[in-house]
């Protein structure tokens, strides 16, 4: 159980994933190989595509609203990939196709716990937020409360979740193209900052939308195109290569039934909860709710989102499996030649070794191009949500109280893009070696406990205060931080100790419920005037909630 | 301003009944959701071996039919929401906010 644990982790902490969740022992640090030219040609044609976007991008953004939501006028279909595009990570392909390679079954509960958050965003909240919010979601949580406070409290929550995301996506990049590229880590992690930032200030949203939608684009056809190619060679035959896997595998007949990963009830739940809340609170997704024209096109977006990714996920399936027989027989695999030994490059290769056995060295180098395609345009997505906390939340709204026009509020922005740019590279280069399991929890759970609880309550519940907002906000975050620490990723893998005090990898089953209890006890005891107020308010939020009435570019009448 | 609009909005019988229809489809598919969703991961940290059984000769066992069957059919309920809502709902919006806009004027 331990070793499958260690090995997972490992193989998912290097990329920077939820499933990192999963407590890990280090993060195994990766060989440098040679020079992959084919890859790096081909993520040259990628970057030059997506600079050319920028440029056409630059000539169009002049507003504000074109910075934040690239004007409202990406459709349904286009949002929806781009929303795949930010939802799916490098190592949504490389992790959990090794992790199906190593645990079968278990792999795909995994995914369905990815998947099963989107039904949820598109039943409570995607319309609801389409017609309360502007730009960021602190729009909706700051609608009828204390604009001050709870902005700054929203705009720090998503800044929280951005900056942790960040981190194990520039750690994972840089260990990434160290092995794929043959280059450095420094120079990777570099190379991935500047072209962030060049996308976020230059293009603004558009630009983010577009690289995210050509990301998407490349990473299902890269992973149908495998994936078709071999399980050709069992003729399109899920039983063939069944009775294969089995044979082969040590799992035997267990591969395809639920394993050790999930045995414990509770932490099961939690993790479930953690991903599946999560996604609801992640500040990059619900951001994209905001760049389409009207509830109708950011419904569309879920749906199209949802079916890229739900047919993504089964993709992954028969390619883990697949690789079970081709990658795990073939010595030319393994180090020192030894089936069954150590794979080259780690658990994390098996999608590349898969690719480069069906394909050749061109579809590993195009499979080695879209994985760095990925994680930039994870990132961008991330830089773009965190300039917009820091720009249109905390500099506009808080401190100068409105008075700004948006020419400042976008060079605000580009501004903090640069720095949220600069800092992603000096943490990332300053995390190098160091166990990053537990900020992909924190920033999962932090989003769950700390940014869905508000946002939900505030939609939904007409006696939410400013207090119980606030005392929800923190106490999710702190309680999500605080639950983390305690943890085995940090308490026993970071400081040191034997046993953790907090025996589970995900906060979010106990974080998530606190939140809602202390926005609930908070709320209710407040009696103040502008409690009063507040409440009273919420009337016309219900009904612009509803019907869109006097939503930005929702109303034609 | 649009605080009287607001009000009259909702005091109009279509916004009672919007809500009302939008709601109950959106909490009882969210309860639909829900409950297949922890129901499978309840069957896994409680009674793992169900989700072992083979279906006939084929190698397909329960619990990879279900996890399937959970993708195919969350996808197909998002697919009915959004139905509903961009036609049946979003008319009955328009309708609404035609109205009450109107009879302001």
């Amino acid at each position: 159980m331990k070793k499958i644990l260690a090995k997972l982790s490992t193989g998912l902490v290097s990329l920077g994933m939820a499933g990192a969740a999963l407590a890990a022992p280090a993060v195994e640090i990766t060989q440098k190989q040679p020079l992959n030219v084919p890859a790096i040609i081909m993520f040259a044609i990628f970057v030059g595509m997506t600079l050319a976007i920028t440029y056409w991008a630059a000539s169009r953004t002049k507003t504000a609203s074109d910075f934040y939501t690239a004007g409202g006028g990406i459709t349904g279909f286009q949002n929806g990939l781009a929303m795949a595009g930010d939802y799916m990570s490098a190592a949504t392909l490389l992790g959990l196709t090794a992790m199906v390679y190593t645990n079968g079954y278990d792999a795909y509960l995994f995914m369905i716990a990815f998947f099963v958050g989107w039904p949820i965003i598109l039943f409570l909240m995607a319309e609801r937020l389409r017609n309360l919010g502007k730009f960021t979601f602190a729009d909706i949580t700051s609608y009828r409360l204390d604009q001050g406070k709870v902005r700054t409290m929203a705009a720090i929550g998503s800044l929280t979740v951005v900056c942790f995301y960040l981190i194990v996506q520039m750690v994972g990049a840089g260990q990434l193209i160290k092995l794929l590229f043959g280059l450095d880590y420094h120079v990777a992690v570099i190379v991935v900052g500047a072209l962030m930032v060049v996308y976020v200030t230059f293009g603004g949203m558009v630009a983010t939308t577009w690289v995210q939608i050509i990301k998407a684009c490349l990473l299902l056809f890269g992973g149908t195109v495998i994936t078709v190619l071999a399980f050709s060679q069992f003729g399109f035959s899920f039983n063939t290569l069944a009775a294969k896997t089995i044979e082969l595998h040590k799992l035997k007949d267990m591969l395809f039934a639920p394993g050790k990963l999930l045995q414990d009830p509770i932490n099961a739940i939690s993790l479930a909860m953690g991903l599946m809340f999560g996604l609801a609170g992640l500040p990059h997704i619900l951001m994209r709710f905001f760049t389409v024209n009207n509830a109708k096109e950011a419904r569309k977006s879920v749906l199209y989102a949802a079916g890229f990714v739900g047919f993504f996920f089964n993709v992954i399936l028969l390619m883990g499996l697949c690789a079970i027989v081709i990658v795990g027989t073939n010595p030319e695999f393994f180090e020192g030649g030894t089936i069954g030994g150590k794979i080259i490059g780690g658990g994390n290769m098996v999608a590349m070794h898969l690719a480069k056995a069906v394909g050749g060295n061109l579809l590993l180098g195009f499979l080695a191009a879209v994985a760095f395609a990925t994680i930039l345009a994870v990132v961008s997505g991330l830089a773009l949500a965190g300039a917009s906390a820091i720009s249109h939340d905390l500099y506009a709204r808080v401190i100068k109280k409105g008075n700004v026009s948006e020419a400042q509020e976008i060079k605000v922005s580009k501004m903090a893009s640069f720095g949220i740019g600069l800092i992603a590279v000096v943490l990332g280069i300053a995390f190098e070696k160091q166990n990053v399991a537990f900020m992909a929890a924190l920033a999962f759970g932090i989003a769950a406990a700390g940014n869905f609880p508000v946002l939900f309550l505030s939609m939904y519940w007409k006696d939410l205060t400013t207090r119980g907002a606030l005392a929800a906000g923190y106490g999710g975050l702190i309680a999500a931080v605080v639950l983390v620490v305690l943890s085995k990723s940090v308490w026993v893998t970071v400081f040191g100790y034997a046993t953790p005090i907090f025996p589970y990898d995900q906060p979010a089953l106990f974080a998530m419920p606190l939140a809602f209890l202390l926005g609930y006890v908070f709320s209710i005891t407040d009696k103040s005037e502008r409690a009063g107020k507040e409440r009273a308010a919420f009337a016309d939020q219900w009904v612009r909630a509803q019907t869109g009435f006097g939503a930005d570019g929702a109303v034609s009448h | 301003m649009s605080s009287e609009i607001y009000a009259r909005i909702q005091k109009n019988p279509k916004f009672k009944e919007l809500v009302a229809k939008r709601e109950r489809l959106a909490w009882t598919l969210t309860g639909i959701v829900l409950v297949l969703f922890f129901g499978l991961f309840m069957t896994v940290a409680f009674n793992p071996s169900v989700l072992a059984i083979r279906l006939g000769d084929s190698y397909v066992t329960t619990g990879l039919l279900i996890g399937l069957a959970q993708f195919v059919l969350f996808w197909l309920l998002t697919a009915v929401y959004v139905r509903r809502a961009n036609s049946e709902f979003d008319a009955l919006t328009e309708q609404l906010l035609h109205e009450s806009v109107k009879a302001k004027k």
